[in-house]
C-alpha cells in the first residue's frame, strides 16, 4: 500500500505543485467574480494539495522506517519536463535541460511540512484577510508562492530550484508589498519600500547563487543534484582529498544564495521588514518557503561545500543566531520579536550545516516550521484580536480574551525555547550536540565559537519568546483605548489605558502589580466571542474600533482558531511523537525525521561516506581518520551534554524572562540602565540597516547619478561637441561659399543686372511712348533721308 | 507563392502604402483598416511561415530567392532566412501589427504616419532577409528614412533635435558600412554574403585584390573592416560609448515608434554582426572578442546604473535597453553555443521586454502628459490593470525565471562563462552588478509610480482601456510562454547557431 | 488750289494727330488721334490723286479715291472693334487709361 509507484506517484507529486499554480491562474483572472472572492476554490485545492503531500510523505517515512532506500527520480522513469534545446532524439547533448521530480526523505518531509503550513495559512486568511480590497488578489499570490515552494522542493536539478527560488522572490514582492495598494492600511509607505528591499536584498544572494550555478555548470556540464553529488566526490578523490579551488568558489557563492534567502548575516535585514506584509505572509515567508528554501538549498547542495564552505556557514549561522537572538530581546513590535526569531532559528540551521549536522540543521527547519507558522499566526490572530495594534506594550492580558490563541502559542513557544517533549528541543537538542561533537572530534575556533553561540542564543531565544508571551498574555490589558476617544463610553477607557501608556514608554511592563482596567473589558469580549462563533459574521475588524464598543479584544473566529490548534499539535508533535515510545521521551533512539533522513538517504551511500569523511578531515592521503569507536564515543558524549545544556540555558532564559516580566523582581528598565550603551546598540540591530545604507546604498546612488552626469555631459557632450565642430565647420565654409564663390558668380550676374536696368528704361511698356519713339524714330528717318 | 512568401512578407506592406497613398486624407477609418490589414496578413504569413514551411532541423538558409537586379554592379535581390533571421521576422511583423492599434492615439496627419509606418516595414524585413550585401545596405537605409519622419514630425517637444541626431548617427555608421561594403566587393568580387562566408572560411578575405594589400589607417584588411562594420552596426545596438542617440530617440519618438524602435531597430544591429559582420571577417573578430566582450559588460553595468539614475520614466527605460543589449554582445563574443543562443534570445526578448516597457510609459504618459518618476505615486489605486501588466512587464525586464529575459540572460551568462577565453569568466562576474542593479531600478520605478500614497492629481484617471490591453498582451504573454518553452526558439535557432559558431570559432 | 495747301492741311492734322495719340491719357481721344492720322492719309490720298490722276499711267484720278473709301471702311472696323476693346477695359479696370491696363488678366 505505501510502496512508491513510479506509474502514479509522479503524477500525483507533479499535481502538488500544479494545483495551487491552477488556482492562481483561475483566481487572478475569474478571482473577483466567484463567490466568496474564490477562497473555497484554493482552500479546497490546497487540501487536495495538502493530503497528497501527506499521502506520499507517509510512503516516505513508511519506507524510512522500514530501512528502504527512498529517492526517485522522475526521470529514471521517463518523465521530464524539457526546457531548453529539445533537440529530439539527443537526450544527453550539452546543454539539455529536461528536469524532473526528485522526491526522497528530505523532499517528503519538506514538502508535507509546506502543504500543511500553506493549507492552514490559507485557512488562517480566510479569517484574517477578510475585507481586505485585494482579498482575491491576496489568494491568489500566496498560491502562487506555495506553488514556487513546492516546485522548488520538488526540483531535481539546481536550475529549476533556481527558477522557483526567485519566483518566490517575486511573490514575496507581491505579498509584502500588498498593503502598498491600499490606501486606508497605515502601513501603505513602508509596505512599499519593504518589499522592494526585500526582493533587491534577496537578489543579491540569488546572483551569487546564478554565479555559484555557472562555475558548478561549467565545470560539470550538469546541475542535476544526483549527477553533482557523484561529480563533487570524483573530483575532490581525484583531487587528492582536497576541494579545488573553483568548487570552494562555487560553494560560497551558493551559500550566498542561502545568506541572502534565509536571512542571514549580513543580509538578512530584508526579514524584519518584511513583517509589513499581511501576517499569514509572514508566516509562510518565516516558516514554510522562502527562508526555508535557503536552508533547503545547502541540504541539498551539502556535499558541494567544502570545509572552508562549512566554515563559513557555520561563522555566519553561529553569528546570525545570537546577535538576532540579542536584538529580539528589545523589539516591542510583536511580529518584530518573531522576525528576529526566525533570524536566529536560520542561524542555528545554517550553523548546523556549517559544523556538519546537515541533518539536525534540516530537522530543525521542518520542526521550525511548524511552530514558526504556529506563532506568526497566533500573533496575527493576537494583532487581529487587538485591532491591528501590534506593539505589545499596549497588549497584556490577553490569555483572559483569546484563550485558544494564547495556550496554540504558549504551546508553540515552549517548543522554541527547547523544552522536552515539544518539537523544537528535539532539532536544537540535536543542533547543539552536532556542534559539540563536532567541537570535540575537532577542535577549531569555529567549533568552539559555534559550540558557545548556539547556547546562548538558545538562552536567548527563550527568554524573548517567555517575554514576548508574558508582555502578551499575562498581566492586564493595556492597549486600545488612548487613540479612540470616540464616545463617552469609550471616555472611561481612554482614561485606564491613559495611565497604563505612560508606563508603556518603557519596555514593556507586564509585572501584574498594576490591577486596574481589566475588568471593564471582559464584558466586552464576551460580546466578541459570540461574534467568533459565527462563521460568516466574524472578523472584519475595519468596523471595530468605532462606536465606543470595540476597544477589547476578542477571540478570533474559527478559521483562524482551526489553524492555530492543528499549528500547535504539530508544533508539539512534529519533532518526535513521544507518546507512540512513552519510554524514551528525548528520542534517543532517534526521532522520525532521523528514521527517514540520513547522509545514506540524502546522497546515497558514496556520497554519504564522502561527506563523512569530510567532516572527519578524513579525506586525502595524509588525513587521519578517527577511529570509529571514538567516533562513536565523541556522539555519545556530545549529545549528553547537549540535553544538559539545551535544558539549562532554556530554563534559565525562562526563568529570567519570568523574573522580569511576569513577578517582576527584576526592572527591565534598571537592567537597561546598567548596559545602557549596549542595549542602545542591540535596539538599533547594531545600526546595520544605518551601514548598509551608508556603505551600499548612498555609494550606489552616487556612482549611479555621476555616471549619469558622465553619460549625459561626457558621452553625449563628445557626440556633441563632434557635431558642434562639424557645424562651425559648416559655417565657415557656408561664409565661404556664400561670399567667395557664390560672390562671383553674382558678380556676373550684377554686371548683366545693371545693363538690363539701362535698357529697361526705354521699355515701360506704354503703347504711347512706343507710338512716340516710333514716330521720332521715322521723324529721324525721314531727316536723314531728307538732309543726305 | 510558398516559394516567394519571404518577397510576399517584405512587400505587402509596400502594396499597403500605395493603397493608403490613394485613401483621401481625411478617411482616417480606411487609412487605419488598410494599415491593419497590410501588417496583418505580413504577420499571419510569417506565422505560417515559422511554424510550418519552415524546415527548423536544417542550418541551411530556406526560402532563397536570387534574381538579377543591378548586373553592373553585379547585385542582386537575393533573399532566404536561416533559423536566426526567421525569429526577428516574425517579430518585426508581429511588433508592426501591435504599433498599428497602438498608433490609434496620434491626430496628426495621419495619412502619411501609416504610410511611412509600411514604408519602415518593408525596411526593416527586408535587413533581416536580405542575403545581398548590397540589397542590406539598401533596405538598411531605406529604414531610416521614415523613422526619421515618425520621430521628427510626430514626436515630442525637441523631435527635431532627435530625429537629427537620430539620423545622423546611424547614417555616420552607414557610411563606414558603405566603405567596408565596398571594400568587401573589390577583394571578394561579389556582394553575396553566404559567398563571402564562403570565403573568408577559405581564407580569401586578405585583402590582397586590393591596392597596398588593402591596408587602411594602418590597420590590416580584415582589422579595419570588421571595425569599421562593427561600429556600423555597434551604433544601431547601441553600444556604449555610441548609445547616447538612443535616450533622446526614445523620449521624443512617440509610444509606438519606441516600441519599434527599442524592439526590432536595435536588433538590426545584433542581427547585422551575426549576420554581416562576424563570419565575414572571422579572424578580425576572434582577435578582437575579449574587447567585445568588455564592450557588452560596459554596456550591461554602465546602462544600469546609468538607468538608476534617472528621474524620466522613458529615459531610464531607453537605457535599461542599452544595459539589455550588452548581454547579445557578451554573448556573442564569448563565442560558444550557449552564449551565442543567448544572444540571439536575448534579442528577441529584448524585443518583447522592452515593447512592454515603452507600452507602460506610454500609458501613463498619456494621461499625465510628464514622465517623471517622481511626480506620481500610488498609481496602482487607481489603476490596477495597469499595475499588474506593469509589474509583469517589469519582472519579465529584470530577468525573472519563467520570464523569457531570464533564459536569454541566463544561457548568455553561462554561455560567457564557458567560453574558451576564461577572460570571460571575470566579465560575466562584474556583469552580475548589472542583474542587481536592472532590479533596483526597476523596482524603484514601481515603488515612486505606482506604491504608496496616491498623489491626488490623479485619482480619477481611468485604468487602461481594451485597446491599451490588446496591445501589451502579446508581448506579456510572449515572455512567459518563452519563458516556460524557450525551446519554441532555440528548437529553431539551435541549428544555425551551431553553424555559425563552429565556422566562427575555426580559424580557416 | 495747288497741291501744296492739300499737302498742309494733311501734315498739319497728321501732327495733331499725332501728338493726340502720344499725349493724351484717355484711349478715346487716342483713338480720336487715329482717326485724325487716318484722315490726314484719306486727305493726301485724294488730293495726290487728283493731282496726277490724269497722267499718262495713271489710274484717271480714281485710285486716290478707292484707297481713301478703303481707309475710311477700314477705320470704321477698327473704331468698332477698338471701341469694343475700350468697353471691356473699362469694366475690367474701371478706367479707359492705356497705362492703367498693365495686366492681361483680370
Amino acid at each position: 500500500m505505501l510502496q512508491f509507484d513510479p506509474a502514479i506517484d509522479f503524477k500525483l507529486l507533479l499535481a502538488v505543485p500544479l494545483i495551487p499554480l491552477f488556482g492562481y491562474a483561475i483566481q487572478i483572472f475569474f478571482g473577483k467574480y466567484l463567490p466568496r472572492k474564490g477562497d473555497w476554490l484554493l482552500l479546497t485545492g490546497m487540501f487536495v494539495a495538502m493530503c497528497i503531500t501527506l499521502y506520499m510523505a507517509a510512503k516516505a517515512i513508511s519506507a524510512g522506517y522500514a530501512g528502504e532506500e527512498f529517492r526517485h527520480n522522475s526521470l529514471d522513469h521517463g518523465w521530464g519536463f524539457r526546457w531548453l534545446y529539445s533537440d529530439r532524439g539527443s537526450e544527453a547533448g550539452s546543454g539539455n535541460i529536461v528536469a524532473g521530480i526528485f522526491y526522497d526523505g528530505l523532499g517528503a518531509g519538506m514538502l508535507a511540512v509546506v502543504g500543511v503550513v500553506s493549507f492552514f495559512v490559507h485557512l488562517f486568511s480566510v479569517g484574517y484577510m477578510h475585507g481586505d480590497r485585494r482579498y482575491h488578489i491576496f489568494f491568489a499570490n500566496i498560491s502562487l508562492f506555495t506553488f514556487a515552494m513546492l516546485g522548488l522542493v520538488l526540483s531535481d536539478n539546481l536550475l529549476f530550484l533556481f527558477i522557483f527560488w526567485e519566483l518566490m522572490g517575486l511573490m514575496s514582492y507581491l505579498l509584502i508589498g500588498h498593503f502598498s495598494h491600499d490606501p486606508n492600511s497605515p502601513r501603505i509607505k513602508f509596505a512599499a519600500s519593504a518589499c522592494k528591499k526585500a526582493f533587491l536584498t534577496t537578489r543579491v544572494g540569488d546572483t551569487c547563487l546564478f554565479m555559484g550555478m555557472a562555475i558548478l555548470y561549467y565545470k560539470f556540464e550538469t546541475l542535476r543534484f544526483t549527477e553533482l553529488w557523484e561529480l563533487v566526490r570524483v573530483t575532490v578523490e581525484q583531487n587528492g582529498g582536497e576541494y579545488p579551488g573553483w568548487l570552494t568558489a562555487a560553494g560560497l557563492l551558493c551559500l550566498g544564495g542561502t545568506i541572502g534567502k534565509s536571512a542571514q548575516f549580513p543580509l538578512h535585514i530584508w526579514l524584519p521588514d518584511a513583517m509589513e506584509g499581511p501576517t499569514p505572509v509572514s508566516a509562510m515567508i518565516h516558516a514554510a518557503t522562502m527562508v526555508a528554501a535557503g536552508v533547503f538549498l545547502t541540504g541539498r547542495l551539502y556535499p558541494v561545500f567544502s570545509p572552508e564552505v562549512l566554515e563559513v556557514a557555520a561563522i555566519a549561522g553561529g553569528v546570525t543566531a545570537l546577535f538576532a537572538a540579542t536584538i529580539g530581546t528589545t523589539i516591542n513590535d510583536i511580529k518584530g520579536v518573531l522576525a528576529y526569531s526566525t533570524i536566529s532559528q536560520l542561524g542555528f540551521m545554517v550553523a548546523a550545516v556549517g559544523v556538519g549536522g546537515v541533518v539536525p540543521g534540516m530537522f530543525h527547519m521542518l520542526t521550525h516550521a511548524f511552530f514558526k507558522a504556529c506563532l506568526f499566526l497566533c500573533a496575527g490572530s493576537v494583532i487581529h484580536g487587538c485591532h491591528h495594534e501590534q506593539d505589545m506594550r499596549k497588549m497584556g492580558g490577553l490569555r483572559k480574551f483569546m484563550p485558544i490563541t494564547f495556550v496554540c502559542m504558549l504551546l508553540s513557544t515552549i517548543a522554541i525555547a527547547g523544552i522536552p517533549l515539544f518539537s523544537g528541543f528535539y532539532s536544537k537538542d540535536q543542533i547543539i550536540a552536532a556542534a559539540f561533537e563536532r567541537n570535540m572530534l575537532l577542535p577549531s575556533s569555529t567549533a568552539t565559537f559555534v559550540s558557545i553561540a548556539l547556547p546562548a542564543a538558545a538562552l536567548l531565544t527563550a527568554f524573548y519568546m517567555f517575554r514576548l508571551i508574558f508582555m502578551t498574555f499575562f498581566g492586564t490589558y493595556r492597549g486600545g483605548q488612548a487613540e479612540h476617544h470616540v464616545s463617552l463610553a469609550a471616555a472611561g477607557h481612554a482614561h485606564v489605558g491613559h495611565a497604563h501608556d505612560e508606563h508603556g514608554g518603557g519596555h514593556g511592563h507586564a509585572h501584574g502589580g498594576h490591577g486596574h482596567g481589566g475588568h471593564g473589558h471582559g464584558g466586552h469580549d464576551h460580546a466578541h466571542g459570540g461574534h467568533g462563533n459565527d462563521h460568516s459574521g466574524h472578523g472584519h475588524d475595519h468596523d471595530h474600533g468605532h462606536g465606543g464598543h470595540a476597544h477589547t479584544p476578542h477571540e478570533s473566529p474559527l478559521p483562524i482558531t482551526l489553524a492555530l490548534m492543528v499549528l500547535a499539535f504539530l508544533g508539539v508533535f512534529g519533532g518526535h511523537f513521544w507518546p507512540a515510545t512513552p519510554t524514551d521521551p528525548l528520542a534517543h533512539h532517534g526521532t522520525w525525521f532521523q528514521k527517514v533522513v540520513s547522509h545514506d538517504s540524502l546522497y546515497g551511500e558514496k556520497v554519504a561516506r564522502f561527506v563523512e569523511a569530510r567532516q572527519h578531515h578524513a579525506l586525502g592521503p595524509q588525513a587521519v581518520p578517527h577511529d570509529p569507536e571514538h567516533i562513536e564515543h565523541a556522539k555519545h558524549a556530545a549529545h549528553g551534554k547537549a540535553v544538559v545544556v539545551s535544558l539549562s540555558v532554556a530554563g534559565a532564559g525562562i526563568l529570567l524572562a519570568a523574573l522580569m516580566y511576569l513577578w517582576g523582581k527584576i526592572r527591565p528598565e534598571k537592567v537597561v540602565g546598567v548596559i545602557h550603551p549596549l542595549y542602545e546598540l542591540v535596539a538599533h540591530k547594531y545600526y546595520w540597516d544605518e551601514i548598509v545604507n551608508l556603505l551600499v546604498i548612498k555609494p550606489t546612488m552616487a556612482l549611479a547619478n555621476s555616471l549619469k552626469w558622465i553619460d549625459e555631459k561626457l558621452v553625449d557632450g563628445f557626440v556633441l561637441l563632434v557635431g558642434f565642430t562639424q557645424r562651425a565647420f559648416a559655417f565657415f565654409w557656408a561664409w565661404f561659399d556664400r561670399t567667395i564663390v557664390d560672390g562671383l558668380v553674382n558678380f556676373v550676374g550684377l554686371v548683366s543686372q545693371s545693363l538690363g536696368a539701362i535698357t529697361r528704361l526705354v521699355q515701360t511698356g506704354r503703347i504711347q511712348q512706343y507710338a512716340a519713339f516710333a514716330m521720332g524714330g521715322g521723324l529721324l528717318a525721314a531727316a536723314w533721308l531728307i538732309l543726305s | 507563392m510558398q516559394e516567394h512568401i519571404l518577397s510576399w512578407i517584405t512587400f505587402l506592406p509596400l502594396i499597403g502604402m500605395a493603397a493608403i497613398l490613394c485613401v483621401p486624407r481625411t478617411n482616417t477609418g480606411l487609412i487605419k483598416a488598410i494599415s491593419l490589414a497590410a501588417t496583418g496578413i505580413p504577420f499571419v504569413l510569417a506565422t505560417w511561415l515559422y511554424f510550418d514551411l519552415f524546415d527548423k532541423s536544417s542550418a541551411n538558409l530556406q526560402f532563397v530567392q536570387r534574381l538579377d537586379w543591378i548586373t553592373s554592379l553585379g547585385a542582386y535581390y537575393y533573399v532566404g532566412v536561416d533559423g536566426l533571421s526567421l525569429a526577428l521576422v516574425w517579430l518585426t511583423t508581429l511588433l508592426l501589427f501591435i504599433a498599428v492599434p497602438a498608433s490609434f492615439g496620434i491626430e496628426k496627419s495621419q495619412k502619411s504616419y501609416y504610410a511611412l509606418l509600411m514604408l519602415l516595414e518593408v525596411g526593416i524585413i527586408g535587413v533581416f532577409v536580405a542575403l545581398d550585401y548590397f540589397l542590406f545596405y539598401v533596405y538598411w537605409e531605406v529604414m531610416l528614412l521614415p523613422m526619421y519622419f515618425l520621430i521628427g514630425i510626430w514626436g515630442g517637444p525637441r523631435r527635431e533635435y532627435a530625429a537629427i541626431k537620430f539620423f545622423l548617427y546611424t547614417l555616420a555608421g552607414s557610411v563606414l558600412m558603405l566603405v567596408a561594403i565596398v571594400a568587401l566587393r573589390l577583394q571578394a568580387g561579389t556582394f553575396s554574403i553566404p559567398e563571402l562566408m564562403a570565403l573568408a572560411q577559405s581564407g580569401a578575405m586578405d585583402g590582397s585584390k586590393l591596392p597596398g594589400g588593402g591596408e587602411l589607417l594602418g590597420m590590416g584588411f580584415q582589422t579595419w573592416v570588421f571595425w569599421f562594420l562593427f561600429v556600423g552596426f555597434a551604433i544601431k545596438v547601441p553600444v556604449f560609448p555610441f548609445h547616447t542617440w538612443l535616450p533622446d530617440a526614445h523620449v521624443q519618438a512617440p509610444t509606438p515608434i519606441s516600441v519599434i524602435l527599442a524592439g526590432i531597430l536595435l536588433k538590426l544591429g545584433g542581427y547585422g554582426m551575426l549576420r554581416a559582420c562576424f563570419p565575414i571577417v572571422p579572424d578580425a573578430f576572434r582577435a578582437n572578442t575579449y574587447v567585445l566582450g568588455i564592450l557588452g559588460v560596459i554596456s550591461i553595468v554602465y546602462g544600469a546604473y546609468v538607468a538608476l539614475g534617472q528621474s524620466d520614466f522613458k529615459r531610464m527605460v531607453a537605457y535599461s535597453s542599452v544595459s539589455h543589449m550588452g548581454y547579445v554582445l557578451l554573448g556573442m563574443a564569448a563565442l560558444t553555443e550557449w552564449g551565442m543562443t543567448g544572444a540571439a534570445l536575448q534579442m528577441f526578448n529584448h524585443g518583447t521586454s522592452a515593447a512592454v516597457l515603452f507600452l507602460v510609459v506610454g500609458v501613463i504618459y498619456d494621461r499625465a502628459h510628464h514622465r517623471d518618476l517622481n511626480g506620481f505615486g500610488g498609481i496602482s489605486q487607481v489603476m490596477p490593470k495597469y499595475w499588474a501588466l506593469t509589474t509583469w512587464g517589469f519582472f519579465a525586464a529584470l530577468g525573472l525565471p519563467t520570464q523569457a529575459g531570464f533564459v536569454s540572460e541566463a544561457m548568455t551568462l553561462l554561455g560567457a562563462y564557458q567560453s574558451a577565453d576564461t577572460r570571460f569568466q571575470a566579465l560575466v562576474v562584474i556583469s552580475l552588478i548589472g542583474i542587481v542593479l536592472t532590479a533596483a531600478f526597476l523596482l524603484w520605478a514601481m515603488q515612486r509610480v505606482f506604491l504608496g500614497t496616491l498623489n491626488a492629481k490623479y485619482k480619477d484617471y481611468g485604468d487602461m482601456n481594451a485597446r491599451e490591453v490588446f496591445c501589451q498582451a502579446p508581448f506579456l504573454a510572449l515572455c512567459l510562454i518563452l519563458g516556460v518553452f524557450p525551446w519554441l526558439l532555440t528548437d529553431w535557432m539551435a541549428p544555425t547557431i551551431k553553424l555559425v559558431v563552429g565556422t566562427l570559432s575555426k580559424s580557416a | 488750289m495747288s497741291l501744296g495747301a492739300y499737302v498742309a492741311v494733311s501734315a498739319a492734322l497728321f501732327a495733331i494727330g499725332i501728338v493726340t495719340i502720344v499725349t493724351r491719357r484717355n484711349i478715346l481721344y487716342v483713338l480720336m488721334g487715329i482717326e485724325m492720322v487716318l484722315n490726314a492719309a484719306n486727305i493726301n490720298f485724294v488730293a495726290f490723286g487728283r493731282h496726277y490722276g490724269g497722267l499718262p499711267g495713271g489710274g484717271g484720278g480714281l485710285e486716290g479715291k478707292m484707297f481713301a473709301i478703303f481707309t475710311i471702311i477700314l477705320a470704321a472696323a477698327e473704331a468698332a472693334v477698338a471701341l469694343a476693346i475700350v468697353l471691356n477695359v473699362f469694366q475690367a479696370f474701371n478706367s479707359v487709361k492705356p497705362s492703367e491696363a498693365d495686366q492681361l488678366r483680370e
